[in-house]
């Protein structure tokens, strides 16, 4: 009994370990993200709270916290409140297979893209929950846009990792890692590295695909009647996701821990730094693209994905085939 | 082992709780959700019996695919209104003989089933053929389903095609008077056809429709 006892403190200050540098950083992404916005548009950004405002997130998360939680009168209460809580949970568990180093991981399980997968298709079920729940006009058009948007773009990502997957010959993350020390995939699979990560934009509902809460049409999409701690919630799990989304691309593209080059002043690095770098590289291009680019039309948005996006990384997903096959470079265990 | 029973008890318990709730609640968004909540403890048990694969693909599928469009019909449609309504009525009580004899005949298929299956001795050799330990779930399945039973594998996978193509040639409908956006239109548009430049003489104004 004792035994138990002792793995299951030991598990839950593992976890505890990897959840709060996961929600610090978070807070510190949105902050970051916000930096990056206002330097492309010549402003200074959040600067006031603690130095170059590193605090800013904090001070929000803390007036969020004091706000007063409104329930719509006439909205069903239970999903109501449901809706941030799977985001959030959903967000964060996904987090427990991301390698950060060979040893490094919470569990290193045999199928780990296709549970990646999984809770990244089923986060739409936070958004859907919230915009009904809301019985509001705005919020459930907006739930009904990010819905079919996040559907449609999962068909393409799923496609894009089969290739990935062609090229190691095992689901599990840290073989996928371990299969780029020669060569990173983006090399190899540059489009599919382009179009995962469009998709990616569009998946996560950022810019120029945040068409859910496109806020001239749509007041706030699905978040309009949330408020106070649900809203950051909702905030929260959004910004995870995207760190998420960032993480899976470093790990199936970027080779994750990998060192760019096994020399003396790369590899004495350790490798968690270097999937945080590539992370937060990704995430500033994240930024960059929310600040530089237009909102696109919702009818583009669906043509993007079916009509070009799908065909494509089918093509590719047949041209990686039968290279490996004519070469003789399948993996087989 | 106990960990592993306890687990077990609490994913089916959580599996047929939920079953009968998505029968018995009134509220048919609720019956959905109850039975997102059916599949994801169903798979919980894949994952125990250690078939993870096929526990991941029943998330990505059912839960991730199948069930949002069931949510999206049943919350476009507002059935519960509807069901309100109709539970209300006089009539209410004709469906349950029906239902009763349904459920019924599919209780002693399954019987009849599972029955077969644990007597005929040549279906339980076959299944306990050649799964070797080393390999993981997802090997060993792709090795016999890309093998031995790939013209199932690609026959199922036609007829859902064919389901699909049926599906949209069934809802489509082509309206005439439909105004439509050309994406290369719209970019080949030149100056020219856009802009024109037009002197405007004092207190006289433009005609703007031409």
């Amino acid at each position: 009994m004792l035994e138990y006892i002792n793995i299951f403190f030991f598990e839950i200050y593992k976890i505890l370990f990897l959840l709060i540098p996961v929600l610090v950083s978070v807070a510190m992404i949105v902050w970051l993200d916000r930096r990056v916005w206002a330097f492309v548009q010549k402003r200074r950004g959040p600067n006031v709270v603690g130095p170059f405002g590193l605090l800013q997130s904090l001070a929000d998360g803390l007036k969020y916290v004091f706000k007063e939680i409104i329930i719509p009168a006439s909205s069903n209460k239970i999903i109501f409140i449901l809706a941030p809580i799977v985001t959030m949970t959903l967000a964060l568990i996904a987090w427990s297979v991301i390698p950060f180093s060979e040893t490094l991981v919470l569990a290193d399980i045999n199928v780990g893209i296709l549970y990646l997968f999984a809770v990244s298709s089923l986060g739409v079920y936070g958004i859907i929950m919230g915009g009904w729940a809301s019985n509001s006009k705005y919020s459930f058009l907006g739930a009904i846009r990010s819905a079919a948007q996040m559907v449609s773009y999962e068909v393409s990502i799923g496609v894009i990792i089969i290739n990935v997957l062609l090229c190691v010959g095992s689901l599990n993350l840290s073989d996928i890692v371990k299969a780029q020390q020669n060569i990173w995939f983006v090399i190899p699979l540059f489009p599919m590295f382009v179009i995962f990560f469009i998709s990616a934009l569009a998946e996560t509902n950022r810019p120029p695909f945040d068409l859910p809460e496109a806020e001239a049409e749509l007041v706030a999409g699905y978040q309009t009647e949330y408020s106070g701690m649900m809203y950051a919630m909702f905030w929260l799990g959004e910004y995870a996701n995207i760190l998420l989304m960032c993480a899976m691309g470093s790990i199936l593209f970027l080779g994750g821990w990998l060192s760019p080059v096994d020399l003396f002043p790369f590899n004495i690095i350790p490798g968690p730094l270097w999937l945080i770098f590539k992370i937060l590289l990704l995430f500033i291009l994240f930024a960059l693209v929310k600040a530089i680019v237009p909102r696109y039309r919702y009818d583009q948005l669906m043509r993007i994905g079916w009509k070009i996006f799908l065909p494509l990384s089918l093509i590719w997903v047949v041209l990686t085939a039968g290279y490996l096959l004519y070469f003789d470079l399948l993996p087989m265990n | 082992m106990i960990t592993h029973a306890i687990f077990f008890y609490i994913f089916s318990f959580i599996a047929i709780v939920s079953a009968i709730m998505l029968t018995v609640s009134k509220n048919t968004v609720h019956s959905v959700f109850f039975l997102i909540l059916d599949f994801i403890s169903i798979s919980c048990l894949f994952i125990m019996i250690g078939a993870e694969f096929l526990g991941m693909i029943m998330l990505i599928v059912y839960v991730g695919a199948v069930a949002v469009l069931f949510l999206f019909v049943v919350m476009m449609l507002n059935v519960a209104q509807q069901k309100n309504e109709w539970f209300s009525a006089r009539k209410s009580n004709s469906h349950i003989p029906i239902g009763l004899l349904v459920s019924l005949i599919v209780f002693f298929e399954l019987i009849i089933v599972i029955g077969g299956w644990k007597y005929k001795t040549n279906i339980q050799d076959s299944i306990s053929l050649n799964i070797s330990s080393e390999l993981s779930n997802t090997h060993s399945l792709g090795n016999v389903i890309y093998t031995d039973y790939i013209l199932l594998f690609q026959l199922s996978g036609m007829i859902l095609l064919v389901a699909m193509i049926g599906a949209i040639v069934l809802t489509f409908r082509h309206r005439s008077g439909l105004k439509r956006q050309s994406y290369i239109k719209q970019i080949s548009r030149d100056r020219a056809e856009g802009v024109e430049l037009v002197e405007v003489e004092s207190n006289k104004g433009v005609k703007i429709d031409v």
